[in-house]
């Protein structure tokens, strides 16, 4: 039987990825894996404490919701992004400094 | 309440689903045939669906849906101060996007998620309200396809967004782990009878601080405020500024009182932490620096737009300054000072968005000799200048008051001073576009012609400026009875 702990430990390691890659990454699609990364994260932590702490499955539920939220926010992003590099043949996130004083 | 029963409650909120369905049906009937029957019908829907709201008021406070939402007094005041924005902004935006089917649709969508946002009960309807309003705000930053500056405001605004709201889902996960409950009420009560660990329950605090904190455009999950605000088209900024932020707060205040504290035993009105965490003093250490890097950072701005997205910061330290004290007094005045917010800070943004064109830029320097090209726009934006200072005669002020006094009785006399303080460096950003508009003119002043529409919605925000700095009795009642906040599954 594995222990929730190493469920815990997974998703603290898969969010830091997440958050180090958001943080990071300088292409705006990379940003959004990182984001989708942190997404994963908190489900796998959702599904592990429905089964483990809660006596329903009222994670498993928050989990599936976000796996909808998570696509419907990818695709806005993308949508964007590829309006970005409409505008300028670049989504390197660095170069954005149109506002900068 | 079981799923069918709560249907007959619901009624604002599937008003606003059909009018959204309805629009867009219409929207491809008429095809180009249309001119501005979008916006006036999306003006109406909001409208109508306010009083619906409204009609609720009286109701005994329950929940619906088995604990998902709830019906209750301070959710119905946040439902009318949503469906008000949305149709004054429908109106600011007239002449830009009067003939643009979808944004309209899309404001209104923004309207459901802030429908929902104040009544959440369950951490799933959190998220969910929360993205709802989130993703449509993004593509209204991005409205104007072909602008560099409006592009990159919404890749920042989603960027942020995203990433914020991902980090607050891992809290409520962690939230989730420490309970076992989604539903609000449960977690409270199994919080104050649990024995929850208190750093781990601080862990969560501060993640699904980064989640509320960035909808309300609080220190350190600002970042996006100035780029957003300058890029979005005026009338998103202004919509961004009042409508989601005031939602923001209606959700952190609901949060706050559910899994942070919980009512007092003996004394209605104030709030006991659930897990001795010291959550006012973090929110007070947040606050000071909200209002003191929001008025600092103002000081120098050249864009007016870029300059009231600071000034929106400094405002929203205010206000949490008041949560600070978790009671009934500060969730009233956060309450009032929203709605004198609301028809300040319109009336500012309404001027620089009908003014832009005319006066050829949104740089303070472009206001210079205002005061002589059009006396009665500068006057009234001058008045919302010093409205947003917190000078005596004008409703800015009544609404600090409140803010302040609500502190001061709770003993936190210094957060109070600094918030003065910070109102004095206020003064002097806001005093420069005056300054700009009267005290300096340029060769030749040429007369501006507005037209009468513009005068109509000037007056419309300066009348209640106004009125509500002498007479503000009638809306402090209407606060103080809104705050039924329900507990309860």
């Amino acid at each position: 039987m594995i222990q929730l702990e190493s469920f815990l430990i997974i998703s603290a390691i898969v969010f830091s990825l997440g958050l180090f890659t958001v943080i990071y990454k300088k292409n705006a699609v990379g940003i959004l894996m990182g984001v989708e990364l942190i997404l994963n994260s908190v489900n796998l932590n959702f599904v592990a404490f429905s089964k483990y702490v809660d006596a329903h499955i009222n994670g498993q539920l928050m989990a599936i919701f976000i796996i909808i939220l998570a696509a419907s926010e990818a695709a806005i992003a993308l949508a964007i992004i590829l309006n970005i590099y409409r505008n300028r043949a670049s989504v390197d996130v660095t170069q954005l400094d149109e506002m900068k004083h | 309440m079981s799923n069918l029963n709560s249907i007959q409650y619901f009624i604002p909120e599937l008003f606003l689903t059909a009018a959204i369905l309805v629009l867009i049906i219409v929207d491809l009937v008429l095809k180009d045939r249309k001119g501005h029957i979008i916006a006036y019908l999306t003006a109406a829907s909001a409208i109508i669906a306010g009083i619906l709201a409204y009609q609720q008021f009286n109701l005994p406070a329950a929940s619906l849906f088995q604990g998902m939402i709830v019906v209750d007094s301070f959710a119905i005041f946040f439902k009318i101060l949503a469906a008000f924005s949305t149709a004054i902004i429908v109106f600011i935006s007239l002449d830009s996007f009067g003939d643009k089917a979808e944004y309209n649709i899309l404001l209104l969508i923004v309207t459901l998620g802030m429908f929902l946002m104040p009544a959440v009960n369950d951490i799933l309807m959190i998220i969910i309200a929360m993205e709802i309003v989130g993703l449509m705000s993004y593509v209204l930053a991005g409205f104007h396809k072909k602008d560099l500056k409006s592009t990159e405001a919404a890749l920042k605004y989603m960027i942020y967004g995203a990433a914020s709201t991902g980090i607050m889902a891992f809290g409520f996960s962690l939230i989730y782990g420490l309970t076992g409950h989604t539903n609000l009420y449960d977690i409270q009560t199994a919080l104050v009878n649990g024995h929850a660990n208190p750093v781990a329950m601080f862990v969560a605090f501060m993640m699904i601080l980064g989640g509320l904190g960035y909808k309300i455009a609080m220190v350190p999950f600002h970042f996006w405020v100035p780029d957003v605000y300058e890029g979005a088209p005026t009338p998103v900024t202004a919509f961004l500024s009042v409508g989601p932020k005031a939602a923001g707060f209606a959700l952190f205040i609901r949060f706050l009182v559910t899994v942070i504290a919980h009512p007092t035993y003996g004394s209605f009105g104030s709030f006991t932490q659930n897990v001795q965490i010291q959550a006012p003093l973090l929110l007070a250490v947040l606050a000071v620096l909200t209002m003191t890097l929001g008025n600092f950072s103002a000081l120098n701005q050249k864009n007016i737009k870029r300059m009231l997205g600071y000034s929106a910061i400094a405002h929203v330290g205010y206000m949490v300054m008041a949560l600070v004290v978790l009671n009934n007094d500060a969730f009233g005045a956060v309450m009032f000072y929203m709605i004198v917010y609301l028809f300040m800070n319109f009336g500012a943004f309404w001027v620089v968005e009908s003014f832009a064109s005319k006066l050829g830029g949104e740089e303070i320097e472009n206001y210079k000799g205002l005061g002589y090209r059009d006396p009665f726009t500068a006057v009234s934006m001058a008045i919302f200048m010093f409205s947003l200072t917190g000078l005596p005669p004008f409703a800015g002020f009544i609404g600090k008051v409140y803010l302040f006094s609500a502190v001061i009785k709770q003993g936190w006399y210094i957060l109070a001073l600094i918030g003065v303080l910070n109102s004095v460096v206020s003064l002097f950003y806001y005093l420069s576009v005056v300054k700009s508009m009267f005290l300096r003119q340029e060769d030749e002043n040429v007369p501006i012609q507005s037209s009468l529409y513009h005068k109509v919605l000037v007056v419309i925000f300066v009348v209640p400026t106004l009125l509500l700095g002498v007479y503000w009795q009638p809306i402090i009642n209407f606060t103080t009875h809104s705050i039924g906040i329900f507990f309860g599954k």
